[in-house]
């Protein structure tokens, strides 16, 4: 009975959760333009989106503004971890404070004080400023990923390197940076995913003829969503789903500790409030 | 199993890169562009790739949904756009402000084509008519469903009706929004009198409670739908609806209403102007604006291009083409940047109401 | 080896630091650039303040929402074999990649006049529902949107929970609802907690989900600070806001950290 009620409960989450998606998915199919009525089942969204540039140039800026810029940010978050490592407590504290900035601040203020910034500083808004702004809300969960690890790891294997003659800069290469591989890794993908998402930011630091899926998705709102961008995130879901599945399903592989989970936000400042302020 | 998804990650970023790569190069190397900054759906698509393969000129092109969006955009100066397209009382703020570079009519020889009656209607906005071009032109009224209304419409008073409590669409944008309610009362739509401003601003918040939604673009949709009985909206629109949906009707009210032009102009420090210059005697060529109408449905001051549209009822549409002795209308003038503001707040006020 | 940090620390003073300091800056001058106390006073103009009430209302109720439908699922993804409970709640995360405008502009398309609920309501013969462009489909989009934020750090916290103390408390003769407010509830005060931040501030602060489901009706302290900028280009008067915003979200971490810091201990 309990059993039951539990289950009952699950799917009617499940279906609320679900709902939007499936609706996009099934406007995909719809021959009809119209939103309000299924005209019959076409693929011709699918293969009209191929052509349409529009969708598709706003499709490849996201991933590589995405890739890039959670890349950038994971090189140079992952260098300040290594530093702050070696700092004294005090200034560490600082730049952690500093870092759950943006994490905890509102969208919509980041956004503003970044478009105020390139504003006064007179830059030209497009890729480039919108890349500094993702760069600049993504490294914060690189960080945030990356310290906690840090913290875990034995120093001794690292001095024993060195103790053994290795340069610094080789011992790290060879002995600390395959333990962080997963944090790392973790922190990337995070950061993928928020500047794949990411609409707020973007908005206040875009310039002309620059759109990601999502400012071009926010455009189209109000004039009527061109199916198209329906077949994209159909497929885009699709996959994600796909990977994730196999990813998780395999059971002769080890989940080990740590795995790629999803992280929200807070969790990540939790997590690394905790072990820094111990 | 890790590597796998970035296997995965990294196709999908390269298969990206190779792209966009092209694309950068592409617009680095060669700056024969044009940045042009128009509103949502005000252009037929197949135009700018025509113009592209005519001239070699690339078009990047973005859309506004009101002139208060645009206006922030070029005046900051962030933005560098060649070719914008703004209202009559937005023009002449432009202007106020040297926003505007003059344009140079020696590259655009088919400015003949415009009519001249709306060279001296863009007058009141643009004194010489030195710095722009009109585009389009039209008024704002009542787009209704036959089906749902069955009275007549004909006048502003339909839109304060309980009666049709959740089935009205508000315009969205200030100025439009405020000359309904000033226009409904009596009052000049270019009225700064408080009182005045006051007293329209209370009846726009009487009347949101019977408001479905404020919206601008998503009239079009949502009328087509059936989602309301009643939107206000610009004339252009009505053509396009009625071809999807044609139960729908147009009405300008007897109070009288706005009759408005979007004419081309060139913000100051475009990087391209000629090329702006050659876009703009483009759109003026007749086959092509002819070619636009049929796609916007709005109506065109181009007279030759009028004449090659081929549907009769169309090329004499009352809507499209109307009688401008037969109505009380009138041209929004730019009020200045305090009133502006003063009008947003109140605004806000309507909304928040 | 510290120098490695210098980067980022050059990077947040130029992207976090400067960007702040202008907004206060901002915030506290005027057009002409003198000092004024003039925007951020602004907050307690009628329309300002009761777009932050309005904002701050919807806010609690979606976190209250969220944190109620959310417990109990995490109560039961807890109990469901482990093997198993990782897919499930994938499942309820695996939304969050679906852009996320996008799917809340499918809420339109379901809640519209002559949207999906209606069609099922009017093939039923029932009432039709009117929820769009009206508040309850505000705080529709925000629950939706804002949910698994609160899934995931409960379900973290809960599945935490030794089971040994559940039983313990059981064999010690404690009833369901004792072992669920002695032992579990404050357990997972944590998890809660994080939720409850995570749903609040992005609630409090956004402009998208009133825009798409709002139809322009409903003005939330977003949307004021949105307009401000974009259209009626005062930037002095949006910083204002947003300084006050800011405190506002300090004032809720400054809340939940207490908590946190008692509960942990």
């Amino acid at each position: 009975m309990k059993k039951t009620l539990g289950s009952i409960y699950l799917t009617l989450v499940l279906i609320f959760m679900y709902a939007p998606i499936a609706t996009l998915m099934i406007l995909s199919f719809n021959s009809s333009k119209s939103r309000s009525h299924f005209g019959g089942f076409t693929l011709d969204w699918y293969i009209g989106l191929l052509e349409n540039e529009e969708v598709m140039k706003a499709f490849q800026t996201t991933i590589i503004l995405a890739f890039l810029s959670a890349f950038i940010a994971t090189v140079l978050g992952t260098a300040a971890c290594t530093g702050m490592l070696f700092m004294k407590k005090r200034s560490r504290s600082i730049i952690m404070g500093v870092t759950n900035i943006p994490m905890l601040n509102a969208d919509i203020v980041t956004g503003v004080s970044l478009m105020l910034l390139f504003i006064a500083a007179r830059a030209t808004m497009g890729f480039t400023t919108v890349l500094l702004a993702h760069i600049t809300f993504n490294i914060p969960y690189v960080i945030l990923s990356v310290m906690p690890r840090y913290r875990e790891l034995k120093i001794s294997t690292y001095e024993a390197a060195l103790d053994l003659g290795a340069t610094p800069l080789y011992a790290f290469f060879k002995v600390v940076l395959p333990d962080l591989m997963g944090a790392i890794l973790s922190g990337f993908i995070m950061s993928f995913t928020m500047s794949l998402d990411d609409f707020i930011i973007t908005h206040f630091t875009q310039g002309p003829g620059f759109d990601t899926l999502s400012t071009k998705i926010y455009s189209e709102v109000k004039k009527g969503i061109n199916p198209e961008v329906y077949a994209l995130s159909t497929i885009m879901f699709l996959t994600i789903l796909i990977l994730l599945f196999l990813v998780n399903y395999r059971p002769w592989t080890k989940r080990p500790e740590g795995e790629i989970r999803v992280r929200t936000r807070k969790e990540v400042v939790v997590s690394s409030g905790n072990g820094g302020a111990v | 199993m890790r590597k796998r998804l970035v296997l995965a990650c990294l196709l999908l970023m390269v298969s990206g890169l190779s792209g966009c790569a092209n694309n950068d190069a592409a617009q680095n190397k060669n700056d024969n562009v044009i940045y042009v900054y128009n509103w949502g759906e005000y252009i037929d698509p197949e135009i700018l790739t025509m113009f592209t393969e005519e001239t070699g000129i690339e078009v990047v092109y973005d859309e506004y949904e009101t002139n208060e969006i645009m206006y922030p955009k070029i005046k900051a100066g962030a933005v560098k756009y060649d070719l914008v397209c703004p209202s009559d009382y937005m023009i002449k703020k432009m202007i106020d402000n040297d926003l505007l570079e003059e344009i140079n009519f020696d590259n655009v020889p088919n400015y003949v084509n415009i009519g001249e009656d709306y060279w001296d209607q863009a007058v009141s906005y643009d004194p010489d008519n030195r710095y722009s071009v009109p585009y389009v032109w039209g008024t704002v009224g009542i787009l209704y469903n036959k089906t749902m209304v069955k009275e007549k419409v004909d006048s502003w008073a339909i839109l304060w009706d309980p009666k049709y409590k959740d089935e009205i669409l508000m315009q969205d944008s200030v100025r439009d929004a405020f000359m309904v309610a000033e226009k409904y009362l009596g009052y000049s739509m270019n009225t700064t009198d408080e009182d005045e401003l006051q007293e329209a601003k209370e009846l726009l918040q009487q009347q949101k409670s019977l408001v479905q939604a404020y919206v601008i673009d998503q009239v079009r949709d949502k009328m087509i739908g059936n989602e309301a009985a009643i939107g206000v909206i610009y004339s252009g629109e009505a053509i396009f609806t009625q071809r999807e949906n044609p139960d729908l009707d147009y009405a300008i009210p007897k109070e009288g209403t706005a009759l408005w032009m979007d004419s081309w102009v060139i913000p100051k420090g475009a990087r391209h102007k000629e090329n702006a210059e050659k876009f703009i005697n483009y759109l003026c060529r007749p086959d092509i604006a002819c070619l636009n109408f049929e796609y916007i449905t709005y109506s065109t001051p181009n007279m030759p291009a009028r004449d090659l549209i081929e549907d009769e009822d169309i090329r004499n549409s009352p809507i499209a083409f109307p009688d401008l002795s037969k109505y009380n209308l009138e041209v929004q003038v730019s009020l200045g940047e305090e009133a502006d503001r003063h009008l947003s707040d109140l605004w806000r006020e309507v909304k928040s109401y | 080896m510290t120098l490695s940090a210098s980067p980022y620390i050059l990077w947040s003073a130029g992207f976090i630091i400067i960007p702040l300091c202008l907004v206060i800056y901002y915030a506290f001058t005027d057009a002409s650039g003198a000092f004024s106390f003039d925007n951020v006073a602004d907050i307690i103009s009628y329309v300002n303040i009761k777009a932050l009430m309005l904002s701050i209302a919807f806010s609690f109720g979606a976190t209250l929402i969220c944190l109620i439908i959310a417990y109990p699922l995490a109560l039961i993804l807890s109990t469901v074999v482990s093997s198993n409970s990782s897919i499930l709640s994938l499942l309820f995360i695996l939304p969050m990649w679906m852009n996320s405008l996008l799917r809340t502009y499918a809420w339109q398309n379901i809640l519209e006049r002559k949207g999906v609920i209606n069609g099922i309501l009017s093939a039923l013969s029932l009432p039709p529902l009117y929820i769009i462009n009206k508040p309850p489909a505000i705080l529709l989009g925000m629950v939706y949107d804002f949910l698994p934020f609160m899934i995931l750090p409960v379900y973290n916290s809960v599945s935490r929970i030794d089971k040994d103390l559940i039983n313990a408390a059981k064999d010690l003769g404690a009833g369901y609802r004792e072992t669920f407010f002695r032992v579990i509830w404050p357990l997972s005060l944590p998890g809660v907690i994080s939720g409850i931040t995570m749903v609040f501030v992005p609630s409090l602060t956004t402009f998208v989900i009133s825009d798409i489901l709002g139809g322009g009706k409903i003005l939330l302290i977003g949307n004021v600070i949105e307009q401000l900028f974009t259209q009626d280009s005062d930037w002095n008067a949006g910083a204002g806001l947003s300084v006050v915003l800011m405190v506002f979200i300090v004032i809720s971490m400054i809340i939940t950290s207490k908590y946190d810091r008692e509960d942990i201990r």
